[in-house]
């Protein structure tokens, strides 16, 4: 290298080639050898294993929860970031470390106690059930025309929305841990600003704040649904596992482990990692879509 | 649009940031509140601006002979502008400055039209004509400074508000921006306010110096007043070099040594002196830029320093070097009572009273 470009950190060669390497070892490598034993399938082996109305089930379930607990982690989590920010109460420091709980927990304990809660029978589900029925038919009658997913007369553990639940639960701090340190640069003076502007409050938050949030949303929103993608443990507790209506994705591919199909279970792999791959793609263009003002 | 602050009394906590403050701004002037950081300056700017609020029961904001304590920044007609600018990084620059404008209620909004052609009348103002679809990452300290102010005078504010404006620019910008601003403001004759902490940029640009330390005010006069009648020792050390000694002697029986300030442009150096006022000292440096020579001397008698501002000319004249013994005559000093803040001017052309304490070391 030039004497011009020395940089303060030396070492650009070594630590570009320690990253591609480490990256192959421990990301690069067992995808590629995913697709490797997929590509053993012929054609048409890879299409039963695929796209058998069984596992295209198992696809929509795991894809729409998986979105629809990243949503709401979304409107949650930016509250949850913005109070721990904005607002010093006692306990806060607890409360913040109870963010992180989800991370830490082994997440088979975590499918064991929302079931434990959230089941007909237990402290949640005996009273939550009754009103979340009645909720969805409610909105059932406002909006008819609105495919349900099968939630009606669906209870909340054992069934469809037990996944939601779990789902989010694991999600929560991937977007509450991204918008805070956001949450904590956006000085008081913008809304100051907004407000000497002669902006109302709804104003102040919907065109100053929010802009500036949006691109960490985003952020956390690609990582909460990926992270619900893939997870396994929390979910086959309070799912039920009934064919063609609970099994999530990852659910078919241990079962077809046990069964000894690697080749199979790694062809489902293969269109999950694909189809993660693209929508992460979608998110990240749509996040340095939201950030293009940073670009100089 | 005149402003007038009542007993203002501010406090965080147990902090006193305003104590029973009472300003009066004419119409039309350009003020500055002078101060060292803590003094309250920025705190009383906010409070005008309904950004803070005084303590209850205390105080009372009028503009132009209306009440508006109680009423928030956004309905007051004030434009504000902070010290970091806080301009919308996710908008363009005629978005920002077109902000106020778009959050008008529907019925009082003007239309797309009217507000674009606003917009472009202000980018012209501000003469960046061009750059309205940038961001604000995109544009220089001093542009931003620019958009800023821009996007207060949006709204067509009655008082325009600016917290240490040219605190983030470096020296050359700060120097451009601040004469541009006094055009500026001379042109539409909008009554401002102005904080900041750099004794110059007060002196050069208000038409009345506020000056500010401890929550309170010590004086308010035009920058002349304020320079060459200083109303507390405060203000005169506040308000560029002095020279500070001791002064021998009780004048005011119960106070303490009074205290002799001297400006260094008021320090007269001769080689040789015959009068009975001279104080004889050392050379220590001499440096000279521009217009003037500074020179730092040393006391003989008791080693204080006291430094010397004089024309270029005199000090050729003198031809001193350091190490050089020389008698310097103070053409004019000012006696400030320790303790009382009480001014008593003995000036005088070439006298340096005898009073001048050897002993004390300040």
């Amino acid at each position: 290298m030039s004497r011009s470009h020395r940089s303060v950190i030396p070492g650009f060669g070594l630590s570009l080639g320690l990253t591609i390497t480490y990256l192959s070892l421990i990301v690069l490598l067992p995808l590629s050898a995913a697709f490797i034993k997929t590509s053993g399938l012929t054609w048409e082996e890879f299409k039963t294993a695929v796209f058998s109305p069984r596992v295209l089930a198992s696809y929509r379930i795991s894809f729409l929860a998986s979105f629809a607990a990243a949503s709401l982690n979304c409107v949650f989590g930016l509250i949850v970031a913005w109070v721990l920010v904005r607002y010093p109460f006692p306990g806060r420091r607890v409360v913040d470390a109870l963010v992180d709980l989800p991370f830490a927990l082994p997440t088979a304990v975590a499918g064991i106690a929302l079931t434990a809660l959230y089941a007909p029978n237990g402290w949640l589900g005996h009273w939550l059930d009754p009103i979340w029925s009645s909720f969805v038919h409610k909105l059932a009658d406002v909006f008819p025309f609105v495919d349900w997913v099968g939630l009606l007369g669906a209870k909340l553990a054992f069934d469809r929305p037990g996944i939601f639940i779990a789902l989010t639960f694991i999600g929560l701090p991937f977007v509450v841990r991204t918008l805070q340190p956001i949450i904590e640069e956006l000085e008081p003076e913008f809304e100051e600003a907004s407000a000497s502007l002669g902006a109302n409050r709804w104003q102040t938050i919907t065109r100053v704040i929010f802009p500036q949030l949006l691109p960490a949303l985003i952020t956390g929103f690609a990582m909460a649904f990926a992270r619900a993608l893939g997870e396994y443990g929390s979910v086959v507790f309070i799912s039920g596992n009934m064919p063609m209506r609970t099994e999530i994705t990852p659910l078919l591919i241990i079962t077809k482990l046990e069964q000894y199909d690697y080749a199979g279970a790694t062809a489902i792999a293969v269109v999950m990692l694909v189809a993660s791959f693209t929508l992460l793609l979608i998110i990240n263009l749509l996040q340095k879509w939201s950030r293009r003002h940073h670009a100089v | 649009m005149s402003i007038i602050a009542r007993n203002i009394t501010k406090t965080f906590g147990a902090y006193t940031a305003l104590n029973d403050v009472s300003l009066d701004v004419p119409e039309g002037k350009l003020v500055a509140l002078l101060g060292p950081s803590g003094s309250g300056k920025t705190t009383l700017l906010r409070i005008i601006a309904g950004l803070e609020f005084s303590d209850p029961g205390s105080g009372r904001i009028d503009f132009h002979g209306t009440d508006v304590t109680d009423i928030p920044a956004g309905k007051r007609g004030v434009g504000f502008v902070f010290q970091h600018y806080a301009l919308f990084r996710h908008m363009t620059v005629a978005q920002n400055i077109a902000f106020g404008l778009t959050v008008q209620p529907r019925r009082e909004r003007q239309s797309a039209e009217q507000i674009q052609a606003r917009v472009k009348e202000l980018l012209k103002l501000i003469q960046l004509d061009d750059l309205g679809a940038r961001y604000p990452t995109q544009l220089s300290g001093g542009q931003r400074q620019r958009v800023a102010l821009a996007r207060a005078l949006a709204v067509q504010p009655k008082v325009l508000l600016l917290d240490e404006p040219f605190g983030a620019l470096d020296a050359r910008v700060r120097k451009d921006l601040r004469r541009w601003l006094r055009q500026f403001q001379r042109e539409i004759g909008i009554t401002t306010v102005f904080v900041t902490h750099d004794q110059e940029e007060a002196l050069e640009l208000a038409d009345q110096v506020v000056v500010m330390n401890n929550a309170k005010i010590e004086q308010v006069g035009t920058p002349q007043e304020v320079y060459d009648q200083p109303a507390s020792p405060f203000v005169i050390e506040f308000l560029g070099n002095v020279n500070r000694f001791a002064a021998l002697g009780h004048p005011l029986p119960g106070a303490g040594p009074d205290v002799i300030y001297v400006r260094p442009h008021d320090v007269d150096i001769q080689r040789h002196y015959e009068g009975e006022h001279g104080v004889r000292v050392r050379v220590q440096h001499v440096f000279s830029a521009g217009n003037y020579g500074r020179v730092a001397l040393v006391r003989l008698d008791n080693g204080d320093t006291i430094d010397a501002e004089l024309s270029r000319v005199r000090l050729k004249e003198l031809g001193l070097a350091a190490g050089d013994e020389a008698h310097v005559v103070f053409r004019h000093i000012r006696l400030f009572p320790a303790g009382a803040f009480v001014e008593r001017d003995v000036a005088a052309d070439d006298a340096t009273p005898a009073v001048v304490d050897a002993g004390r070391d300040i």
